[in-house]
């Protein structure tokens, strides 16, 4: 039980610019932290320092240039800076949420489907996956009248919060959070920071980049400042 | 079947035309339910390689082994032409950038949807055209249109025939060759909706040649990137699209157009 869902591990981020004339941006160098069961753990440092990268190394979504992100899923372990795709596929369906910062759109799906088809696509069957799109949208003070259109033609805070509710409904050991509450005014910013807290309560773990510094200190056990970690830039002759 | 096993297993494979490689020294697994896009531009060899793997060219060099229903392994290449023809009856399809070339512009739609029914074995007439109704419902063609030719069709129509007439068999890998690339953007999204809807809904495998990464991101799994003939880089879509790895991709994914 008390070892970590996540255990990131001497982790180096480059980017290399092929259009750049092969320029090479490092990120971050031996980077080294865990998030265990139950525990809030925030990304900080300035902007550009690399917390989102962090972020994206950690759901696969960014190629890992050295080191290991280990995830301890209900079947196994599996490092997802070496897995293949189908490996971080199913980690991403049995193991972990991601939350962005802005919706990616389905065209012409309306917003409860857009909720409820985390649930449905892990074998809930629909009836009971709406049933709980709908609590968590109401929670959430989107209005039932929109529930049938499309979350494209929404506002930018309606968008975010049927975002999150898309990222809360399911129920994974560890959930990555860029910027919940960005975009968002303080009531709905106090029902994020609950939810956030309920998962914890549950036992999710959480690794989060919080820019509200009330939310974070109200969510976070602690801080992982990704700038003691930030590569030596190199120099470019 | 076999869910260790992947649907399609290829290795070292290329195409030659004369003593030019349209394709060479690919490499991939295909899993059951998976979508895999192939992007390039063109003469990448993207569409030689769609070839290759549907049969449609032969292979000059490498292997293509297909796990078949009963979950016995075959080598494509050892296939009679029989037993080819059997798989494209039932276990395969093709959705054509040209809707004309995958259907029968002046046979009825329902005609084209019953046909591949007809061809594996249905007889009873009532059944056929009630299966084909299903199917122009589930497209989004208007049943009352079950009697009029394609050639009467938009052409976001018809591409949605030829995707039911390749789908009514439930076949377990589909190809596609650049399916929306002939259609209106507000069309091509509706297409792409219902192809993501579908695939999800039958798991299917599919193989889809693109030059839009658009397209790869909205409805595949895994992205192949193809150069010259080959394959230079490849993973996840999304980490393709979002970290690309090599200098071409990094190319490809800066030169599209933020909609």
């Amino acid at each position: 039980m008390n070892q970590p869902i996540l255990a990131v591990s001497g982790v180096d981020k480059t980017f290399t610019m092929h259009l750049q004339d092969g320029q090479r941006l490092p990120v971050v160098h031996e980077l080294a932290f865990e998030v265990r069961a139950g525990e809030c753990v925030a990304l900080g440092g300035a902007s550009g320092a690399g917390k989102s990268s962090v972020l994206k190394m950690v759901y696969g979504n960014y190629a890992t240039s050295r080191g290991s992100i280990t995830l301890q899923g209900r079947s196994g372990a599996v490092d997802i800076a070496t897995a293949g795709p189908r490996q971080v596929l199913a980690a991403r369906r049995d193991t972990m949420g991601y939350v962005s910062q802005f919706l990616h759109c389905v065209p012409r799906v309306g917003a409860l489907q857009v909720v409820a088809e985390p649930l449905i696509e892990r074998g809930m069957p629909a009836p009971e996956a709406r049933e709980r799109a709908a609590q968590l949208l109401t929670r959430l003070a989107i209005p039932e009248r929109l529930w049938s259109l499309p979350p494209a033609t929404f506002s930018g805070g309606e968008q975010q919060r049927v975002n999150i509710a898309r990222g809360f409904i399911t129920e994974l050991p560890l959930l990555l959070l860029d910027e919940p509450t960005a975009s968002l005014d303080a009531r709905n910013r106090d029902v994020v920071t609950e939810l956030i807290r309920g998962k914890r309560a549950q036992g999710t773990a959480i690794l989060g980049i919080f820019h509200d510094a009330e939310v974070r200190g109200a969510v976070a056990d602690r801080v992982v400042d990704v700038e003691l970690f930030a590569a030596v830039t190199e120099a470019v002759a | 079947m076999n869910d260790a096993q992947p649907l399609l297993e290829v290795r070292g494979a290329g195409h030659a035309y004369g003593d030019r490689y349209g394709c060479r020294d690919v490499d991939l697994d295909l899993w059951p339910g998976e979508v895999l896009a192939v992007v390039g531009e063109s003469g990448s060899g993207k569409t030689t390689l769609l070839g290759a793997l549907s049969q449609r060219l032969s292979l000059t060099e490498g292997s293509i082994r297909y796990q078949t229903v009963d979950g016995t392994v075959v080598n494509l290449a050892e296939l009679s032409e029989a037993a080819v023809r059997r798989l494209w009856r039932t276990d395969w399809g093709f959705v054509h950038q040209n809707p004309a070339d995958g259907l029968r512009m002046h046979v009825s739609a329902g005609g084209n949807v019953g046909e591949p029914l007809m061809a594996v074995g249905w007889r009873h007439y009532g059944r056929v055209r009630a299966a084909a109704a299903e199917w122009l419902e589930r497209v989004e063609i208007p049943v009352d249109r079950i009697d009029d030719a394609p050639v009467t069709f938009s052409g976001g129509m018809r591409q949605r025939l030829q995707i039911a007439r390749n789908l009514v068999v439930s076949p377990r890998l589909v190809f596609m060759d650049e399916p929306t690339s002939g259609l209106d953007v507000s069309v091509q999204a509706r297409l792409l909706d219902l192809i993501r809807s579908l695939v999800t809904e039958l798991g299917l495998a599919v193989v889809i040649v693109t030059h839009d990464l658009g397209v790869a991101r909205l409805i595949s799994h895994r992205t192949l990137v193809m150069k010259d003939g080959r394959v230079i880089e490849s993973g996840l879509t999304d980490r393709v699209l979002d970290d690309p790895q090599a200098a071409y991709t990094q190319l490809l994914v800066s030169s599209i157009l933020q909609g």
